[in-house]
Parts: structure tokens; sequence; C-alpha cells
């Protein structure tokens, strides 16, 4: 047969393009701006996105959002396109949230940014939270933090560590900040960065590494698997949940906290008076039972923190790890 | 059998009205999405996250919906790379080479219909084995520690010299250009960008989707301009709907094989599915030996790496479900999705959530009847576009090129990119060099460098590590193997044919 089509071969083909033009709407942008918009600094799935989902629905059971929120997806540079989005092009756009964790701010301190500082954007809130924690394999001899401690004091590279993000990202860090404030030459740690939580928490049930660091949400199935033990959280008191008997970093006898926060910045260029209606909106979702669902199903622990109480706690947040990057001689 | 009993559970709720009805819809949506180019069953998902959330959809349901837009997406990437030669997905890759080469003889229609048989196969072949072999799978996910995906790759790599073509220097040189494009980024192991020229859009490295669309879509367009508005070869013909059965018999073993070594590689967490396409393919290239067309239309071509890559997707299950690790891009969605439905992965989850694990399997093989049932008739639906007037046709992939390399990240330097790699491609198509080596050297390379860095950080810079297990020993000796093959068998046959220029 060659190209002479049979009879209907124009309804073929207008079946052909309709089939095309269904799959090209649905992930056509939509056009919409009038609603409030959450964007998301990283695909669909992840910590950052599923922030703006729940806090998006929240929004619009409270009847406080205008509609539905949508979340628009801005993955990037860790963050940093959607940053420079939101300085760039977005600066005064008053409908626009963006989500934001210590990762932001530790990229920030580290100028991974490019120029962009913390004082570019409007930090409205965080209204959730996870803790790191420290794990080990079930059949490991280091039972506690301080067995940790004194192997690493013995000799700092006896232990391997694997973590999920990149080296001086946040899994490494909160290893780096451990050893610094136990008096342990954080140099010397060995780090080595897997693909996300899920790679490297299997890296250790293999075998392969002696340390886990990580976030309490990655370890809970294979804790009630029996599979590991977390030695330590660095929650600043006891956590919620299954790890609820485990001893915090305070307890054990070091002084670290590590709070990954889930949060807001907005852009800079809006006005004051939008500004602390957006505080305003976020202590109201914050202070909801509708949030307070949201959250537990989200496998967050309580943290709230808004206006310019939040605003400070970023700003030293990004000095301490401005200073910390530049006393390991991670930036110059 | 306990595992059997479990499944005819899972079947009770997969057939009911309602998951039978998510099945359904979900295979469809993501036979659609997943003929736009990379982006299509992550967004799909991704838009239908909030509305399963807001709707209380119980888990089960929601995972049923999900793993249909997945398995229906691998096909519906097979259409795009069989007839206009854009692979949406990196596993979809080695479809292309055979599946657009056969439409270009006019077999569209067959290739079409092997894709969906393969699929199938794959598919409801790797469900019984993800029954039967969960539990002993997902230690073997653990055991497969860096030194041991770093032989993979190793391995993977050559047999890339099967897909040389006529030189093996220009293949090699394919395959260095993709290397390089994928050290671009920002460097895991030091924090240290590299090539990125003060571009943060760069840090996160070269997008498979800007690469792929730019290399094979946009150099495709350039060239068939060059043609003319009407075109000198007579691609508008598209023959014949469905395979005979010759070449059913003749796929049959293939895509058995295929089968096979898809689900094992899927069980891997990280490697998935493009790795599983790429070796089916070459190893089947290997088997067919002289008797095969490989690279111009062989039928083998296309069912190998159809078979395996849907394979390969159910073998991908037992990582994310167990261990919480996503085997790519849409997977990691579903992850999301689950712990936003307050299911944690873990070891313990299929005792746990029987009705969620049952259910999904029984599904995925309801999922993989409809898509079978759905896509053999639409072949001709499909085929058909081929027939549109070029001068449509041709503005059409364009504009889709464009919109789908935009909705990767929304941002205008791709767009940049994705054209200059079009420009590359055309260059690399006159001068007769492989497109296929640029895209694998640039999804293999990572993998293999972070493994083997990985490997000596672990092991505090001692090389030996790499030969320390007896799966990393298995690969290596399955590297050199194929590396020897092609010497040993030339040296066997009488006098080597002079190379064709």
């Amino acid at each position: 047969m060659d190209g002479k089509a049979p009879t209907g071969r124009r309804a073929v083909h207008a079946t052909a393009l309709a089939v095309a033009s269904v799959a090209w709407l649905a992930c056509a942008p939509s056009p919409e701006t009038r609603g409030w918009e959450c964007l998301a600094p990283a695909a669909a799935g992840g910590g950052w996105d599923l922030t703006c989902r729940s806090v998006g629905q929240v929004l619009s059971e409270l009847g406080l959002a205008r509609g539905l929120v949508r979340t628009t997806n801005l993955p990037g540079a860790g963050g940093g396109v959607a940053f420079a989005r939101a300085v760039a092009q977005r600066n005064e756009d008053p409908n626009v949230l963006i989500a934001a964790s210590p990762s932001t701010t530790l990229r920030l301190a580290q100028g991974q940014y490019g120029d962009l500082t913390v004082d570019d954007v409007r930090w409205v809130g965080a209204i959730g939270a996870e803790y790191g924690i420290l794990a080990v394999a079930a059949d490991s001899p280091l039972r506690s933090l301080d067995d940790v401690l004194a192997a690493w004091l013995r000799d700092p590279s006896s232990l391997v560590v694997s973590g999920g993000s990149a080296v001086a990202g946040q899994d490494h860090m909160k290893m780096l900040l451990l050893a610094d404030r136990a008096g342990i030459d954080p140099l010397r740690i060995r780090y080595v960065p897997f693909d996300g939580g899920g790679e490297a928490m299997t890296a250790l049930l293999g075998g392969f590494v002696d340390l886990f660091s990580g976030e309490a949400s990655e370890v809970e199935g294979q804790i009630t698997a029996g599979r590991i033990r977390v030695l330590v959280t660095f929650a600043p008191e006891r956590t919620e949940g299954v790890l609820a008997g485990v001893p915090t970093a305070r307890e054990s006898g070091v002084d670290l906290t590590w709070v990954t926060w889930r949060g807001f910045y907005v852009p800079r260029g809006i006005d004051d008076t939008r500004y602390r209606a957006w505080v305003d909106v976020l202590e109201q979702v914050g202070r909801s039972s509708e949030w307070e669902r949201a959250r537990a199903s989200n496998r967050l622990q309580p943290f709230f923190m808004v206006g310019s109480e939040f605003d400070a706690f970023v700003q030293a947040q990004v000095e301490d790890f401005r200073r910390m990057s530049r006393e390991l001689g991670l930036i110059e | 059998m306990d595992a059997l009993s479990s499944l005819a559970g899972g079947f009770a709720i997969a057939l009911q009205p309602l998951n039978l009805s998510l099945a359904f819809g979900g295979v469809l949506v993501g036979t659609l999405v997943g003929m736009l180019p990379g982006v299509g069953p992550i967004n799909a998902i991704a838009i239908l996250l909030p509305v399963i959330f807001v709707t209380g959809l119980p888990p089960e349901s929601a995972l049923i919906l999900l793993a249909g837009i997945y398995y229906g997406s691998q096909y519906g990437c097979s259409i795009s790379s069989i007839l206009l030669n854009v692979p949406g997905e990196s596993s979809s890759l080695m479809t292309a080479l055979d599946g657009y080469a056969m439409t270009r003889e006019g077999r569209s229609g067959p290739a079409l219909a092997t894709a969906a048989i393969a699929s199938f196969v794959g598919g409801t072949l790797s469900i019984f084995a993800l029954v039967l072999l969960a539990p002993l799978l997902s230690q073997w996910a653990i055991d497969f520690g860096p030194a041991e995906y770093f032989a993979l790759v190793v391995f993977a790599f050559t047999a890339l010299s099967t897909l040389s073509g006529t030189s093996a220097v220009k293949g090699l040189a394919s395959t260095a250009f993709g290397l390089w494009l994928a050290t671009v980024g920002l460097d895991p192991q030091s924090a240290v960008p590299r090539y990125t020229f003060g571009q943060i859009q760069l840090l996160d490295g070269m997008d498979f989707v800007v690469v792929t669309i730019g290399l094979f879509a946009v150099s495709e367009v350039l060239q068939l301009l060059e043609e003319g508005p009407v075109g000198k070869t007579g691609r508008l013909a598209y023959g014949r709907v469905l395979m005979s059965m010759r070449e059913l018999r003749e796929t049959t073993a293939t895509m058995l094989r295929a089968s096979g070594l898809g689900f094992v590689i899927g069980t891997l967490p990280g490697a998935g599915s493009t790795i599983a396409s790429f070796l089916a393919y070459t190893a089947e290239q290997r088997i067919a030996g002289r008797t095969g067309r490989f690279g111009y239309g062989d039928i083998r071509g296309v069912a190998a790496p159809e078979a395996a890559n849907n394979a390969a997707a159910t073998g991908a299950m037992i990582p994310m479900l167990t261990l919480g690790v996503p085997g790519g891009g849409t997977t990691a969605v579903m992850l999301g999705a689950l712990l936003g439905l307050g299911i944690t992965p873990g070891p313990l989850l299929i005792q746990e959530e029987p009705d969620l694990f049952w259910g999904l399997a029984a599904s995925m093989y309801v999922g993989n009847v409809f898509l079978l049932v759905l896509n053999l008739p639409l072949v001709g639906v499909f085929v058909r576009a081929l027939a549109l007037p070029r001068w449509f046709l041709m503005p059409a992939v364009t504009a889709l090129a464009f919109v789908s390399v935009y909705a990767v990240n929304g941002t205008a330097l791709d767009l940049v990119l994705m054209t200059v790699f079009g420009v590359v491609g055309w260059g690399m198509r006159k001068l007769e060099f492989p497109l296929a080596p640029v895209v694998l050297g640039l999804v293999l390379g990572p993998l293999m460098e972070k493994n083997l860095r990985r490997s000596l950080a672990l092991s505090g810079g001692d090389w030996g590590v790499l030969f320390d297990s007896p799966i990393a020993i298995a690969l290596w000796v399955l590297a050199l193997a194929s590396l020897a093959a092609p010497v040993v068998i030339r040296r066997m046959t009488t006098p080597p044919t002079p190379e064709g220029s």
C-alpha cells in the first residue's frame, strides 16, 4: 500500500491529532495566573513538591486562597533556578510562594546560587520539620552515640558515613557539625554521597558503610522491620512516633540540633502589607487542625515559626552554615 | 502455594469495578502522555497527585492508577521512538534504532505491534517473577554495591562496540562525546562545578531530554529539510498493520530472554530500564550474529528492548517498595505519592500491606492485558499519522520538541542547547557518527563515575575493592568475554571480509 489512504482517512487523521493534542494539553502549563501559585524548586514527588501541595491543599480547605493553589515545579540547581526566578522575574508578584528548607539556606551560605543572597527574598515562615538522625545496621557493634564518638576519637577515618546529599550538603554537614561539636577533626570524617536517602540506606543495609546520616522519615520502614538502629536524633527534644525511644544528641552529651524545616519565602519586591498578609495566612494554616492532619500524614514533626522571628532564624542559620563551611574549607 | 493464594486475593482487589476502571484509565492516559518525549508520565502523575489526595482513594487504588500510567507510558514512549525517532525516555532509546529503521522501510505497523506484544510479554512474565521472587530479590539489590555497579556499567560499555556501525573509531568518538557531556554539572563528590561556565542552570548537568530531542528529533527535521518539502524517499507508505506469524515466531525466544534479563536488571535500584534494554538489545544482536539486520530494521531489535524495559519497570517496583529507592523519574514521583498516602516503603510492606502489594501485582497483570487490547487496534491509527503531509508533520514535530524541552525545566537555555544539539546531530549524521552511543554515554557515564569513586572512597583508595565480590568478578568476566568475542569469532570464521566503506 502506498500513501493513498482509504476513505475515512480524514477522520483517522483527526483522531490522531486529537490524541496528540490531549496528550499535549496534559502537560502544557496553564495560562491561569489569577490564583495563588506555589513554586516547588524540585521535580514532582520531592520534599519541596510535597510542601507546596500539602500546604496548598490546606489553604484551599480553609478557604484562605482564591480557588485552588497551583503548584509549579521548577527544578534545577538545588533550588537555585526557582530562587533566581523569584528574584529576577517574579520580584513584584504578590501571588507566589516558594517552598524552602535548610537545603536552600545551605546553598545560599555556600554561594551556590551565584551572586544571590538571603536578602534577595523575604522569609515568611516554617510550619513543620523533620529532624536529622544517625543510624547503624541492626548487627552493628556500635550501640550508642558514645560508641561512635569513641571510635572517631581513636581514628576519625575508621568509620564511613553514607548520606543522600552531595559533599557539603545537608547529610554531610550534620556529620561535620557533630564531629566538630564533639571535638573531633571534621576534615577527617569519611563521608560518601549517594543519590538520595534510599540509596544511602541501601548501602548501610548492604554493609558497605558503617553509619547513615539522614532524616527520620527515610528510616521508618527499616526500623519497623528491625534492620537498622537509630543511635541518635538531632531534635531539640524527643520526637513523636517510632523514634520516641531514641535519645537526642543533647541527651547524649553533644549540643547539636538539625532541624530540616519546611517553609516558604516570597519575592522581595512585594509591599509590607502583602508580606504581613502572607505571614498571617501561614500562621492560620500552621495553627489549623487541617494542617495538623496533613503534617502527620507527611511525617513532619511540629515546628512553627513565622514573620520576623523566622527571618532572624534564617539569617542566623545562613551565617552559621557559612562560618562552618569556611572553617571546613568547603568555601573560601 | 502461599504466594499464589495471595495473588488470587490480589485479583479480587484488582477486579473490583473501581480498580479495574482506574487501571484502564491509567493505561490510557499513560500511553497518550508517554508519546510526549520525556516529561509525559512524570507530569501526568504530578497533575493527578492532588486529585488522588483530595478524593481520598484507598492507597491500593491510587497505586493501581499510578502504576497504570507508569507502564502505559513505557509503551507510549516506544510509539514516538518508532514513528518519529524521538525516544522519550532513555529506556526506549534502543527501540528507536530498529523501530525507526522499520518505519523508513514502511514497516511501522509490524514494529508497533511487536512493541505492544513484547511489552505485554515482558510485563506479564515479570509480574510472575515479582510475585514469586520479591523477597529474594530485595536482598540481591542490597548486595549490589558500588563496585558491582561499576563493573555492570563497564560491561555495558564493552557491549557498545556492537553498536558502532561501520567504524569502531567513530563509535568510540561518539561515546567519548557522551561521556564528556555527562561530566557537565556539579560534581557530587567534591561540590565543584564542571563545565558550567557560571550558568546555574547547568549545575544539574545536561538533561537527557534536551540532548536526545536535539540529537534525534531536531537533526531529523534538519535532514528532512534538505530533501525538500515532499522528500525523496517514499516514507509515506505504511504497509501492513500487524506482524506476521513468521515475525511472531522469530521474536518469541528474543522476548523471553529479554524479559528475564530486563527483570533482573530492573530490580537493581537506580540502574533500571536503560541498562536493561541496552543489554537485551546487544545480547540479541550477538545471538543473531550474521543472520541479523540489527540497526537496519531487524524486528528482534524492537522486541528485545521493549520486552526488557517493561520487565525492568516491574522489577523496579521491588527496590521502590522494599527499599524506598526509585528506579527513575517516574518511580520517584510514585514514591512521593506513596509517602503522601501514608505508606512507608520497607521490607515489611508486603506483609503489612498485603492488599496494596498483591492488588498492585494483580492490577499490573490486568493493566498489561488492557495495554495490549487497547494498543493493537490503535496501531493502525498511529501508523496513519505518518501519512500526514510532511509540511504539517515536520513543523508539528519541531513545535512538540520545543514544548517538551521547555516543560522539563522551564528555562530558555534548554531550548538553545537543544537547537545546538540538533545542529551537532545533523553534522554527526553527515559524517556517519552513530548517535545512540552519545546518549548512552550521557546516561551511563555518571553511573560509572559515581560508583567508581564511591567504591574507592569506601575502600580508602584500594583498587582491589573492584574485584572483591563474586558478583563483581562475574561481571568483569562477562565484560572481558564481550570484548574478546568478536575477535575470537572473526578468527574462527574464514577470511575476514574487508570493512565496508
